[in-house]
């Protein structure tokens, strides 16, 4: 029985679609309701949502043998598992964002607020840029409109909520996809269960043309 | 005599393994505590993890909790070819854990062979990692991995150090998608680029892998590391324990400092390596000593994980008594339950939060 950790949400449900696909369903966890562990003997699954920036979590302790996490959260929190397979969905990028008539002023400490602060910190240490962190949790766009920071570093999509706000993109540090992850030591005692899933979940991957 | 069942794994694998350890004509080795902060400062990479825990002596030396126990014991060894040392230790680490972030004491039992290093005794070490695990679980892997093929196959295909840096973690994660990108990026040719691609999926039983390694170990030095490797499974497949041992590269370890094999025991249940190893001859290079040495430590705190005898009780009888209890009944009641097998605590009043499987109330009994 492999255990799977699924992130709540659209890319969830994108992801369970292709396992689905792939041979791994699991009818009752389209019912709805408040279950939170959804089973399917015969196909040796067990499914369970949890936030995506968990996913992780469960997969590098072992509660769960594999997940489904966004590169953005693995780039942030390092975690000690295997990362088999880029899914090719869930697509965006980690950018650095401003106002539109922002100028990078070199001679000063340039202030970023970010929810990803590793990937921040790291991205402005490749260039020796001296930077103040300001960790947020949401509603990252408003800082710089508030004068708060100079930049934001950001996840970005389709860039409509910057453009309401009047910021836009300045660099793009790194693509964005979906991931799919394994507990390292559950590969090694569950290998031809997890190798297989990875072999026909890799047939469901959509490649751009 | 202590009763078997009274032991916990760590203390129950303590007594296993110095047995082993001891019947392969180890020996002891115990060191102080502290060491000298120096040793850590040129050597921070090989640490696990980088910070240790510093103090002044009274003469105003900087001293460290030991934060590995492999570094002292090549300090305090010859190292040199022409002799062979063969030690075990036991003995508590100080490091910083991933999670927390904050020091934690760690137990570690292991074994260090230095000198001159043969097929032999590299056969031997990996044989007693497998005895080790054995001893302390049925279900167990231990995964080898060859850092001169790693590092040969590498070399063979760029001689930029921030790829075979990058290569090497992408490696470590199984992250073939990511390794293809990175092929891509220094314009790899395409046969070092799938030799290169290749090693993040090779997983699996020993000769399964040497046929796919015969493949891409080409260059000379890739070639030797190949025929070591080979010269090793065909030792281990006579063993009892050669459906445990997988080949596996994601194992990798800092190349300033290891060699040759390394390799890593897993047990079922644990989430990470409860025994790490490998020839770290390039060390001993680093400290000015002519010889080579292979090792390993298993990290005895990782096995209370697979302690699952809880019963949900702290105790088979408590025995409760008032000061009105006649001592002498007390003692002899609770004489006749020990004898009977069973663990008893005497109390006044009832532990809170302690759960008992019976209760004998002796309070009004005179």
């Amino acid at each position: 029985m492999l255990n799977i950790a699924l992130p709540k949400g659209r890319l969830g449900e994108k992801v369970y679609d292709m396992l689905e696909r792939a041979g791994y369903g699991c009818p009752s966890i389209k019912e709805g309701g408040r279950k939170l562990i959804f089973e399917n003997e015969e196909a040796g699954v067990r499914y369970f949502w949890v936030k995506p920036s968990d996913v992780s979590i469960y997969v590098e302790r072992g509660a769960a043998d594999i997940g489904i996490a966004g590169k953005d959260i693995l780039l942030e929190y390092s975690p000690d598992v295997y990362e088999l397979l880029d899914l090719n969905i869930g697509k965006c990028r980690m950018a650095v964002a401003a106002k539109r008539d922002f100028h990078d002023d070199r001679k000063k400490t340039l202030k970023v607020a970010t929810k990803f602060v590793n990937i921040a910190k790291a991205h402005y240490a490749r260039g020796s840029r001296d930077i103040d962190i300001i960790k947020l949790n949401g509603s990252i766009e408003l800082a710089p409109i508030l004068g708060l920071s100079d930049v934001i570093v950001d996840i970005v999509e389709t860039g409509k909520t910057l453009k309401e706000n009047d910021l836009e993109v300045f660099e793009t540090i790194i693509p964005i996809s979906a991931r799919l992850i394994s507990n390292k030591a559950s590969f090694r005692f569950k290998t031809a269960e997890i190798e297989a899933l990875t072999e026909k979940m890799r047939s469901q991957i959509k490649y751009d043309d | 005599m202590i009763q078997k069942d009274v032991l916990k794994n760590d203390e129950r694998a303590i007594f296993a393994l110095r047995s082993i350890y001891k019947s392969y004509g180890y020996l002891p080795f115990k060191m102080r505590k502290f060491e000298e902060y120096d040793l850590y400062v040129g050597n921070k990479e090989f640490l696990v993890s980088d910070r240790v825990i510093t103090f002044n002596d009274t003469d105003g030396r900087l001293l460290a909790l030991k934060p590995d126990v492999t570094l002292s014991i090549v300090k305090n060894t010859a190292g040199e070819c022409g002799v062979k040392e063969k030690v075990y230790y036991n003995e508590n680490v100080y490091r910083v854990s991933g999670s927390t972030g904050q020091f934690k004491e760690i137990m570690q039992m292991g074994l260090e062979c230095i000198g001159d290093i043969d097929i032999t005794d590299r056969y031997e070490v990996v044989l007693l990692a497998l005895k080790s695990l054995d001893a302390v679980s049925r279900d167990f892997v231990l995964d080898i991995s060859h850092m001169g093929i790693l590092s040969a196959i590498l070399s063979e295909a760029s001689d930029s150090d921030s790829f075979k840096k990058e290569a090497t973690e992408l490696i470590a994660n199984r992250n073939s998608h990511e390794l293809a990108s990175l092929t891509a990026k220094y314009a790899l040719p395409k046969e070092a680029s799938d030799a290169v691609i290749s090693l993040a999926s090779m997983y699996g039983s020993m000769n399964g892998v040497l046929e796919r390694l015969a493949h891409i170990c080409k260059g000379e030095k890739a070639r030797d590391a190949y025929a070591e490797l080979s010269a090793l499974a065909d030792l281990i497949s006579k063993t009892p324990y050669a459906d445990k041992v997988r080949f596996d590269f994601s194992i990798v370890s800092n190349m300033k400092y290891y060699n040759g094999i390394v390799f890593s025991g897993f047990l079922s249940g644990i989430c990470e390596a409860a025994l790490v190893g490998g020839e770290y001859g390039n060390l001993l290079k680093r400290l000015g000593k002519s010889g080579d040495a292979i090792g390993f430590a298993m990290y005895l705190d990782l096995l209370s994980e697979l302690d699952n005898e809880d019963d949900g009780y702290d105790g088979d009888v408590l025995l409760l008594y008032s000061d009105n209890t006649d001592p002498k009944n007390i003692i002899e009641k609770r004489e006749q339950l020990i004898s009977e097998g069973h663990s008893v605590a005497a109390h006044k009043t009832a532990p809170k939060k302690l759960r008992y499987k019976r209760i004998i109330d002796m309070k009004e009994e005179c």
